[in-house]
């Protein structure tokens, strides 16, 4: 589904270098290569993707296979704070939309650059997109992906920031012969700034975490055993035996609304 | 020594012996279990063990006065224990929790973040601070009334209109008043996906500070987070912002609080750049039934498949079904709730002729709201939920739709 855009829209998607869960290995990280994908369905030829970091790492490749002209790299060493570099280059000519996705693949994780990045460059952020329905006359209407599947509805102005959750649209294949035409343009960058702080981090494998034990803080033996032997049930709720078909279907109602879940 | 040397009295053993002689009365201790006899050893007497019950028979309670404790009757073991009070006068500083409130309600999240907040306040007054309290922020409609259960000394509610949906902006303005007046040592937030990780990163970027992300084990000093996409462990000193993970701590369950309002406190109007158009409706039975909020679920009481399916579309909910149901071909494999099904989280289920097997009921352990219709008054399932109407399903579901389609209709405007 092609959303209605108008022509000039100008439309940057920032990429990292991701982390296969399970081998460890480099890869395109899975929800920035979604917001590449919507960013190409957006604009199929103007679409600017940057990564700040190196640019002979082979990932980029990866990303520019999806049918990229270029992959633009603002050259930082590993070490770096990559803000103020993103920072400098958007805020030369700031686009009208810039993804990201919501949490990076490797390093901190934090998911702070599109906020950190709203907050420099003073424009508002939308978090976990799943779909941009349409842009016209300087807003977009975008789809919000929330927990349980559903779908939010929202208004934004132009220009603005959108992480994209792993719910949106799965990115196309990478292909090789169009990954090795690509132009990866390396762009020194005269602003390096090394984050000091993670230089004292400690960081290790992922430790397995202890799963939560049921602790049973009964005074007495019976209690224990009761503990032990009782099967899960609620405090009884309202039972409703004699009442019409009519009074029962009402009570499930009223509960239901006051719960929330009829839309 | 001497003291404890029992002397016989023959005359007082002949008395004790002698049921027809006028003293034996006062001779014999009617009543009492264990008598020194009068020969010095203990008589236990068992006529006089335990006590004639209810119906005339005699009991024996050998629970040594536990057996209320043990069950004896149902009704007095749901009896809550009060919990004693934990009470902070004039706190010298705050830790701030902001929920997220799914529903209205704290979830097991929130809790366990209370939990966290209950724990730096302890280790805190370990290296001499006093006084500190747990403020819970909460925005919008609330609906939960176990904050003094969870741990929350102190409360702030936003209620106005502004908060309802989705306005992370008037959310972030009214948090960095709070950050004005109440200064909170910590600021901590759930990591999820519920709300928690948006606001607690959209603040942190508003105060430049820098936040630990996916914390899951918290001191003072040192706090390890999951770093690269959960692959890795980050320990790093610890900051002002916690975003934390489920099951970072413990919750509270040993102490009651006070959960006092807190003063409102003024908050700048803001004009939102974002708009909310609201949820857009979506097909339930396209979600997957694992994470379906609200669940239709049949067993083996639904005789009209076609009235089922109509209830579902019609109150918009995700179909399910049990073991049996699924078996005979009613419903495909993969809407099967239990133990060799789904496991659901719905917050609503209702469960329509399920009885309720152990298998069952482990696959809706985690859900909310139960709602059961069955014709067996008696069945576990009835004992699970939350409202349980006793009658036949495939009535009550059409008299559910007609009362929905009146609701969307606008006629139904008193409900709740």
């Amino acid at each position: 589904m092609q959303p209605k855009v108008s022509a000039d829209l100008r439309v940057v998607a920032l990429v990292s270098v991701g982390k296969h869960p399970s081998s460890g290995r480099a890869r395109r990280a899975d929800q920035d290569a979604r917001a590449v994908e919507m960013g190409l369905r957006l604009t199929p030829q103007a679409l600017e993707v940057i990564h700040a970091g190196d640019s002979s790492n082979s990932v980029l490749r990866d990303y520019a296979g999806m049918g990229l002209q270029a992959v633009k790299v603002l050259e930082q060493p590993p070490q770096a704070d990559v803000l103020p570099a993103l920072v400098e280059y958007l805020g030369a000519s700031l686009p009208d939309i810039i993804m990201t996705g919501v949490r990076a693949e490797s390093g901190e994780s934090s998911g702070m650059t599109p906020y950190l990045l709203s907050e420099k460059l003073g424009i508002p952020v939308v978090t976990g997109i799943a779909e941009i329905r349409s842009v016209s006359q300087g807003y977009a209407e975008v789809l919000q992906a929330l927990p349980r599947g559903q779908r939010r509805a929202l208004r934004v102005q132009l220009p603005f920031i959108a992480s994209v959750d792993s719910a949106a649209m799965p990115a196309r294949q990478s292909a090789y012969g169009a990954a090795m035409r690509a132009q990866v343009e390396a762009e020194q960058v005269s602003i390096e700034v090394v984050d000091s702080v993670r230089a004292s981090w400690e960081e290790t494998p992922a430790r397995k975490r202890p799963k939560r034990l049921k602790v049973v803080k009964a005074k007495t033996a019976a209690d224990r055993f009761k503990a032990a032997t009782a099967k899960a049930t609620g405090d009884g709720g309202a039972v409703m035996r004699d009442e019409s078909a009519a009074e029962k279907a009402k009570a499930i109602f009223d509960l239901l609304v006051e719960e929330g879940v009829l839309r | 020594m001497s003291d404890e040397i029992i002397r016989r009295d023959p005359r007082a053993e002949w008395i004790a012996r002698n049921r027809l002689h006028p003293l034996h009365a006062a001779m014999v201790e009617q009543g009492a279990v264990e008598v020194r006899g009068p020969s010095g050893l203990i008589r236990r007497n068992p006529h006089a063990v335990g006590f004639i019950g209810p119906n005339g028979i005699k009991r024996i309670d050998r629970l040594n006065g536990n057996s209320q404790a043990a069950g004896g009757s149902r009704r007095s073991a749901a009896k809550a224990v009060e919990l004693p009070l934990h009470k902070v006068e004039s706190p010298e500083y705050y830790i701030a929790v902001v929920p997220d409130l799914v529903g209205g309600r704290l979830t097991a999240h929130d809790k366990d973040v209370l939990g966290q907040a209950h724990q730096l306040i302890a280790a805190l007054n370990a290296t001499g601070a006093v006084n500190g309290a747990v403020v819970a922020i909460t925005f919008g409609d609330c609906r939960e009334d176990g904050f003094d259960k969870a741990g929350a000394d102190r409360l702030l509610q936003f209620s106005e209109a502004v908060f309802d949906g989705y306005a992370p902006e008037a959310r972030i303005a009214a948090l960095e008043q709070v950050e004005k007046s109440l200064a909170p040592r910590f600021w901590l937030f759930p990591d999820s996906v519920a709300g928690g990780f948006e606001v607690g990163l959209r603040l942190a970027a508003r105060l430049d500070e820098r936040p630990l992300t996916q914390a899951w084990q918290v001191g003072l000093q040192t706090t390890i987070c999951r770093g690269a996409g959960g692959t890795s462990d980050i320990s790093r000193p610890t900051e002002r912002f916690l975003l934390l993970t489920p099951e970072c701590a413990n919750p509270v369950d040993e102490t009651r609080h006070e959960a006092l309002a807190l003063d409102p406190i003024d908050r700048p109007d803001v004009a939102p750049a974002l708009e909310d158009l609201g949820q857009v409706a979506v097909d339930p039975n396209s979600v997957a039934l694992g994470e379906a909020e609200f669940i239709l679920s049949a067993g083996n009481g639904i005789h009209n498949w076609e009235n089922f399916h109509r209830a579902a579309e019609v109150l918009g909910a995700t179909e399910a079904g049990s073991r049996v149901v699924v078996d005979d071909g009613y419903l495909p494999r993969f809407r099967q709730v239990g133990a060799s099904g789904t496991w659901v989280t719905a917050r609503v289920y209702i469960a329509v002729g399920i009885s309720g097997a152990v298998q069952h009921l482990q696959g809706i352990a985690q859900c909310d709201k139960v709602v059961a219709v069955n014709t067996d008054v008696g069945c576990d399932m009835v004992k699970r939920a939350a409202l349980s109407v006793i009658d036949d399903g495939d009535e009550v579901l059409s008299e559910l739709i007609e009362l929905v389609q009146k609701y969307r209709q606008g006629e139904v405007t008193d409900a709740a």
